[in-house]
């Protein structure tokens, strides 16, 4: 078996110098009834070529984003990332090592880290960042149970401008009661979030660009909830707008989560991701978690080890501020390699890119007869109203290969009034081509 | 030294690092990103259109990006000069007791990168994705074989979010059963930090239990803590002292009829893989990391993924999304319809690791899953045979599992702690083992091998353990409160990092830009 390097000699070599009879004997701890006699109904070992064979079948039988056009976002978006990443994230030295706990012999994680979180504080135009979390719908989570110990208070507001699935995260997490507000969905941008905030509010949560694909308007935000004492929660899905988009922390922010699988992370189907999370430095104490600082060694030089563990649960156990014990350090990794090739001047390019490219699709939806564009602002997203239920359209679409985007019915069943939405991304990979094709088509199912 | 935005930096000292350690040549020091790269240098070509900003309704930015640029082979150096400063699996031995550290086999990640898996949307009709979630489909009925189980719930993204998931599993079964008035959840002294942290999380009270002398759970201990108002017991077995729990059994039932739930706290699955199933010794829930048996990387701190197995009774409480039959098609249902829980996340989990993890099940097939937890057993029962009459063992009277539990008690009155004993393994070319877990005894060194490591490897970790041993009994004490002296970094100020948190890059003002 070519991942086990004893053979039968090596086992009762070893045996030997224990002083035991058989492997069996080490189970000796098990009670006997519990151990298994035989191998388990599943398939036995087999050769590397045969698990690929497997493996590529099963992969056969998905439509892959660069099979045809492709307009799917709605959290997830397909960009391009250069192949350096990739051979760079493969690395042995990234690739296979753990958590930077022996800081001495990690300093390059902890350095990335370090750098990492350099980046997203400028990104969002905050102060300070965390290592990573899972993704972004449970960086959102978190940073509502982090306000809520800031603040003291329990009731959360929701826009109905947040991705349904974070909000159903949110939901789980916190739990509905009364405590939790949510507004209704605001599919063309319309919302009046700051006439819910009273001084029992512990944060206002509001996504931008929404998830219609709408820019909120988060100074005035910020304003309101800080006149009552409760904190601002911006969430970014599609982090490249931050390089068109002001900065959420010039605006009032306390607390900016995003997801970041759009610089340097492949679609995988959902995951992993990055979860960002960054805030202002008096509220790092009630930050979740991992998060890297600099410090100096024996000899006086420059280094980083993980910090403020004091917050966490292998110190505080049920007393942390969260249970988290990884974060989602090779997607951070892909994240600030390919955040340094792009750097200020390249992530400014992607992102007037992606908006044009979306501006060329708004521009040619609009054209087509039965199709009403509800966005008036966006940056690489929109929605659209149609005449029909688009879920079906979207079928009828997919059955001509073409990926049309997320019918918003798919999200939310339970509201009727959101069964003709359809939400759809253009990126810097949308061509002229992919969109004449999708108007064809749609314009076609439409008629 | 400040990011220079106009152009390179002005003195090409000021980039380079005076710090040189070890083997200059093949592993110099780098600068941070920050002090190499600029503003207008870029490692990727595209092309710089015009926008009519009309659409952007005002809210174009105008605060600066401040995100250095490097050319792609800058970004190639540096990133490969600070990867050398990390030690890793696959350059040597990392003998981390709870953490598994084994082999990352490379087709896992050839196969997670074909197109059909890497390149396709969570959100993209199910039907253009059948075989991605035939897959998922596959790897849970893997899990559930292994483990003997009714249920299972893919999507927590690692291990504590997996134990999260299975504790609502569990309140919300106590709620639709009318038993919310269980407020409390049985936790050993030995387990380890993200079980009362995530019972804390759920509103539980944590009641500690105690572990006999043998460093296992008597049934006794935890009949005496039942009651009510017990909502359930947290348990790893194997647990953390690498010790499988004899009562395990009469635990479960005791808890059964309390009305109690058992989580199981499923790191240490790689012991039993294929030998014994958790569903037999009567849990009711169990996440397994996929990125600890199952051999997924561990990336420098995640990406996990950590599914939760569920008996009978908690599999209708599963989170979505979960998988369906339709006739022929797979579906995922993407919305709670009876008692399911919620959701724990966007889309449907770590599908990355699920293709690497089913991948690596079906390179070993059953035969060798079972076979790598025997090579596990064999290789910390091989490790503790030697070591055995120089390390002190707190809890010796049965064969370990998967690890190796020792305390301090050996270095007493050498002047060595646990700390400096594990500083200096760094010199002598080893990655230390878990230090000062579980917390059940005194200054702990928890050694774990895996099954990846070769009877040489194993070997040389001895002598090397022996000789450190030796020399801290022969009065070498300053050889280890100095260690690590080869290492990139010597010892470095953790109480300077807390105290005066410095958690991000800030250019240093100049004389000038103070004096304005």
């Amino acid at each position: 078996m070519r991942y086990l390097p004893h053979s039968d000699a090596d086992r009762q070599d070893m045996l030997a110098v224990i002083g035991a009879g058989s492997i069996d004997d080490l189970f000796a701890p098990v009670p006997a009834d519990l151990m298994l006699r035989q191998h388990l109904d599943l398939p036995a070992h087999q050769p590397e070529f045969a698990v690929e064979a497997h493996m590529r079948k099963l992969a056969g039988k998905n439509r892959a984003g660069a099979d045809g056009p492709f307009f799917v976002g709605a959290g997830a978006y397909r960009h391009h990332v250069p192949a350096t990443v990739d051979h760079l994230i493969q690395r042995s030295e990234w690739l296979t090592a753990y958590t930077p706990y022996q800081p001495e012999i990690s300093q390059g994680t902890l350095q990335m880290l370090f750098e990492f979180q350099t980046q997203v504080a400028n990104l969002t135009g905050m102060e300070v960042a965390n290592a990573s979390m899972y993704d972004g719908s449970t960086a959102t989570a978190e940073a509502v149970l982090m306000a809520r110990r800031l603040t003291r208070r329990e009731k959360i507001i929701i826009s109905g401008g947040l991705h349904p699935q974070y909000r159903d995260v949110v939901d789980t997490y916190v739990g509905l009661g009364e405590n939790l507000v949510h507004l209704s969905a605001s599919p063309e941008g319309q919302g009046d979030i700051a006439d819910h905030i009273d001084d029992k509010t512990a944060a206002i949560v509001v996504q931008t660009p929404d998830f219609y694909g709408h820019l909120r308007d988060v100074k005035t935000l910020a304003e309101a909830a800080h006149a009552h004492g409760a904190l601002l929660i911006v969430v970014v899905t599609e982090i490249i707008s931050l390089g068109l988009i002001e900065a959420p922390g010039a605006l009032g922010a306390d607390i900016v989560v995003a997801e970041g699988q759009s610089i340097g992370n492949a679609l995988n189907f959902g995951g992993p991701y990055v979860g960002l999370l960054a805030t202002r430095q008096q509220f790092i104490r009630q930050m979740p978690g991992r998060v890297c600082g600099e410090t100096v060694d024996a000899e006086g030089q420059r280094g980083f080890v993980l910090t403020l563990s004091t917050r966490e649960q292998h110190i505080r156990r049920e007393k942390a501020t969260s249970n988290i014990c990884t974060n989602s350090g090779l997607c951070a990794l892909a994240f600030s390699i390919h955040m340094s090739l792009l750097g200020d001047a390249g992530l400014r390019r992607l992102a007037r890119l992606n908006h044009q490219r979306a501006s060329a699709l708004a521009d040619a939806l609009e054209k087509v007869p039965g199709v009403t564009l509800l966005n008036k602002t966006f940056f690489n997203e929109m929605t659209i109203r149609i005449g029909m239920p688009a879920a079906d359209v979207i079928d009828q679409l997919a059955a001509r290969n073409i990926l049309a985007g997320v019918p918003v019915s798919r999200l939310r069943p339970d509201d009727p009034s959101l069964t003709g939405l359809i939400v759809l991304a253009a990126t810097e990979l949308t061509t002229d081509d992919d969109i004449a094709s999708l108007v064809a088509a749609l314009t076609e199912v439409l008629s | 030294m400040s990011m220079n935005r106009q152009g390179r930096p002005s003195s090409p000292d000021s980039a380079v690092s005076n710090t040189s350690p070890g083997n200059a040549a093949l592993l110099p020091d780098e600068p941070l990103l920050f002090e190499i790269g600029d503003t207008d240098h870029s490692g990727v070509d595209l092309p710089d259109v015009e926008i009519s900003g009309s659409r952007l309704g005002g809210h174009a930015r105008k605060t600066p990006l401040d995100l250095p640029g490097l050319t792609e082979p800058e970004a190639m150096r540096h990133y490969v000069r600070l990867s050398r400063l990390n030690y890793s699996i696959d350059s040597g031995m990392y003998p981390l007791g709870s953490c598994t550290m084994k082999h990352n086999p490379r087709l896992n990640e050839k196969m997670a990168r074909l197109p059909g898996f890497a390149d396709i949307h969570p959100l993209q009709p199910q039907s253009t994705v059948q075989g991605a979630i035939e897959l998922m489909q596959q790897l849970a009925d893997w899990l559930m074989t292994l483990t003997n189980t009714s249920g299972v719930a893919l999507s927590p993204k690692a291990g504590a979010h997996g134990e999260l998931c299975g504790m609502m599993a569990i309140k919300a079964a106590h709620e639709a059963h009318g038993e919310s008035h269980r407020k409390i959840v049985l936790v050993p002294e030995s387990a380890h930090g993200t079980n009362p942290a995530t019972a804390a999380f759920l509103g539980y009270q944590v009641r500690s239990i105690p572990a006999a002398e043998d460093g296992t759970v008597r049934v006794a201990e935890v009949e005496a803590a039942l009651g009510p108002d017990v909502a359930a017991i947290m348990l790893t077995n194997p647990n953390t002292c690498g010790l499988f729990e004899p009562e395990v059994k009469a635990i479960a039932d005791a808890v059964h009829a309390a009305g109690a739930y058992f989580y199981c706290d499923g790191a240490n699955f790689n012991a039993i893989m294929g030998v014994v199933r958790p569903g037999d010794l009567g849990i009711d829930a169990m996440h397994i990391n996929l990125h600890k048996t199952f051999s997924t990387p561990h990336g420098g701190g995640g990406p996990g993924s950590g599914p939760v197995v569920l008996s009978e009774a908690l599999a209708p409480f599963a989170p979505v999304p979960f998988i369906r039959r339709d006739g022929d098609a797979l579906k995922l249902v993407e919305h709670a319809d009876g008692e399911a829980l919620g959701r724990l996340t966007a889309f449907h989990g770590q599908m990355g690791m699920y293709v690497r993890a089913l991948t690596y099940m079906l390179s070993h097939g059953a035969d060798g899953l079972a076979q790598a937890a025997r090579d596990a057993v064999l290789n910390a029962n091989y490790i503790k045979a030697q070591l055995s009459g120089t390390f002190s063992m707190p809890f010796n009277s049965q064969p370990c599992m998967h690890e190796v539990l020792c305390d301090d008690a050996f270095l007493k009155g050498t002047g060595v702690s646990t700390l400096d004993f594990a500083k200096a393994m760094i010199d002598e070319g080893l990655h230390p083992m878990t230090m000062y877990f579980p917390l059940v005894v005194h200054g702990a060194m928890l050694i774990e091998p895996t099954e990846s490591e070769s009877r040489q490897t194993l070997d040389r970790f001895v002598q090397t353990m022996l000789g450190l041993a030796a020399r801290a009994k022969a009065g070498e004490a300053e050889a280890f409160t100095a260690a690590p002296l080869t290492a990139p970094r010597r010892r470095l100020d953790e109480t300077q990092a807390a105290r005066q948190p410095k958690l991000k890059w800030e250019p240093e003002t100049t004389p000038l830009q103070a004096a304005e």
